[in-house]
């Protein structure tokens, strides 16, 4: 195969990434869009082997379909059978694999270029080791955060902000010393810094800001993409990795936005993170529990209740009992909305994901901006398993980790019900004030086990 | 020779720019709902790395070269082909009319 024909069929993938980011940008385009992306990259995938070796099957070739099988016999069955609540968390492991294979793919190069490299392609090489490490290690923690292997909250060591800013400066030290005396040992020196890097960068990151990192590092594999494809010189490679690092800092910046969090907080938390008091002086007050009857009775009187639906629904997998309840509700006269805060879950547009699964009608599911106008005119705000996302300490309480963060006004409704599991404060470690005040009833228990009572209940009364 | 690969080096500089302003421009405008579909997406597009990972085992010299080749080309693929699938399972979601449950039969 031609160089020619084959850097036009690259463009040709090339183009199929960019209608896959457009159709992807509008929810009636979405699947289709993902389904170009796909073919672009299979073309891609395909095309290499007729190219690589001047037309010969490549050397090792047995080899490499051994390891493509083998990745996607890893691959697959993961993103298939991964419950729909532990998602963002594969799509950050997945990003990290990605930003290892860049790294590995610099280093390969690197090691076979050896002293015939040019400065320019040394340079591109030591960016992407730096940044496809940090992308891997830090989507590493990403992931243990979100999965609770570690705690979420913000994690602060003493010294730490002294030991970052050290790190970094030993990162690009590294880096320096790779370009002006190459060689396999700075490299590496050079790469395990990096990594270690990437794991202090996001530890002080809080649950809240976590998707805002896996989005940033999603763009940063996309840019260490770009930089692998100058050091092999493959169009297709800039392209695909520019695309990603460019459309991925502007989701990036719309998800701060939507969460009303600074990109530069979020960001440069490592070095300006400080210890904080937890704000936990409240614990032991009292608190206004209730049955699954009383709760019924509060919504079988209201004319008007919204569902703010949380994590914790996700978890309990009560996306249906909630859908039979707003059913049941409507079916008596009751009006019924959803409230759907932007990150309700773990991530922005993460709930309305889990509310179509049970086919809740789109028309109910209202966005934050449109919703808050109507909670003084709601009577029962049904609360299921959300917390910070309603938590006040995000306007009455500057320093704690969410404030800022746009919330739901639920406090202004007539009466709120919290469904929890316990006390415990939510994702971002935090406790909420809500739950004290006098209109605020709380049913105990699995959310799921709850609702079907609740349910139970309207249906006797 | 110079020149040509001066030119080169140029040609790669403009597709990078102008890679960037197309990369701002599609997704400027996205509704909150479709942020995380869209970052999968965008993911999954840059598992594309496959390509390189397959071009650099290809050129492997060194036992060493070549099994970190292959381990990029497992990671590489991990990245690519799960990211498109658990994108496709997201989206499938948001199909306008409910044909209820029997959807997952037609997943891909």
């Amino acid at each position: 195969m031609s160089r020619n024909l084959y850097d036009l069929i690259g463009l040709a993938a090339g183009i199929c990434f960019i209608l896959a980011l457009k159709g992807l940008s509008s929810p009636k385009s979405a699947r289709r869009g993902n389904l170009i992306g796909a073919v672009g990259a299979t073309i891609a995938t395909v095309i290499v082997f007729f190219y690589a070796n001047e037309g010969k099957p490549l050397n090792n070739q047995t080899l490499i379909l051994a390891a493509i099988a083998f990745g996607t016999l890893v691959g697959v069955p993961a993103a298939r059978k991964v419950q729909m609540t532990q998602m963002p968390q594969l799509v950050a492991l997945f990003n990290g694999v990605g930003g290892g294979a860049a790294a590995l793919v610099a280093i390969v190069e690197y090691l076979k270029l050896g002293d015939t490299a040019s400065t320019a392609v040394v340079i591109a090489t030591v960016f992407t080791v730096i940044v496809g490490c940090v992308s891997f290690s830090g989507s590493i923690i990403t992931f243990l955060k979100l999965q609770e292997i570690m705690t979420t909250r913000p994690v602060i060591f003493p010294l730490g902000r002294q030991i970052i800013a050290l790190t970094l400066i030993g990162v690009l030290v590294s880096g320096g010393w790779v370009i002006s005396s190459g060689g396999t040992t700075p490299l590496l020196a050079n790469g395990l810094l990096s990594l270690l890097f990437g794991v202090l960068f996001v530890l002080p990151v809080g649950g809240a800001d976590v998707p805002i990192v896996i989005s940033l590092l999603n763009a940063f594999t996309g840019l260490t993409v770009a930089a692998s494809g100058y050091v092999l010189q493959t169009t297709l490679l800039i392209v695909a990795g520019t695309l990603v690092g460019a459309s991925g800092t502007i989701l990036t910046r719309l998800m701060a936005e939507a969460m009303g969090r600074s990109l530069f907080g979020t960001l440069f938390g490592a070095f300006t993170a400080k210890a904080q008091a937890s704000v936990g002086e409240a614990d032991a007050r009292p608190v206004k529990s209730g049955s699954p009857d009383d709760v019924a009775i509060l919504l079988n009187y209201a004319q008007r209740v919204v569902i703010v639906p949380g994590f914790g629904l996700a978890v309990a997998q009560a996306q249906h009992t909630v859908r039979e309840l707003a059913d049941l509700l409507a079916s008596k006269g009751v009006e019924v909305a959803y409230g759907i805060h932007p990150v309700a879950g773990r991530m922005p547009g993460h709930m309305n994901v889990l509310l179509a699964e049970a086919n809740v009608p789109y028309e109910q599911l209202v966005e934050m901006e449109e919703i808050n106008p109507t909670f003084p005119q709601t009577d029962v705000v049904l609360v299921v398993g959300a917390n910070d996302v309603v938590n006040p300490a995000a306007k009455t309480t500057p320093g704690c980790p969410i404030y800022g963060m746009p919330i739901l006004d639920v406090a202004l409704a007539g009466n709120v019900i919290f469904l929890k599991r316990s006390m415990r404060p939510g994702f971002a470690g935090i406790e909420n004030e809500l739950l004290y005040e006098a209109k605020t009833t709380l049913l105990f228990g699995d959310a799921k086990d709850s609702l079907t009572k609740v349910v139970s209940a309207l249906k006797g009364l | 020779m110079a020149s040509e690969l001066m030119s080169n080096e140029i040609a790669l500089l403009a597709i990078f720019l102008l890679s960037i302003f197309v990369g701002f421009e599609v997704v400027s405008k996205v509704s909150t709902t479709l942020h995380t579909p869209l970052m999968s997406g965008a993911n999954a597009i840059h598992g594309v790395i496959l390509v390189g990972a397959i071009v650099v085992a290809d050129h492997a010299k060194t036992n060493l070269e070549l099994g970190l080749a292959l381990a990029a080309v497992i990671l590489a693929t991990i990245n690519m082909v799960g990211g498109f699938v658990v994108t496709d399972r997201m989206l499938q979601m948001f199909k306008g009319k409910p044909k209820s449950k029997k959807d997952s039969g037609e997943g891909k």
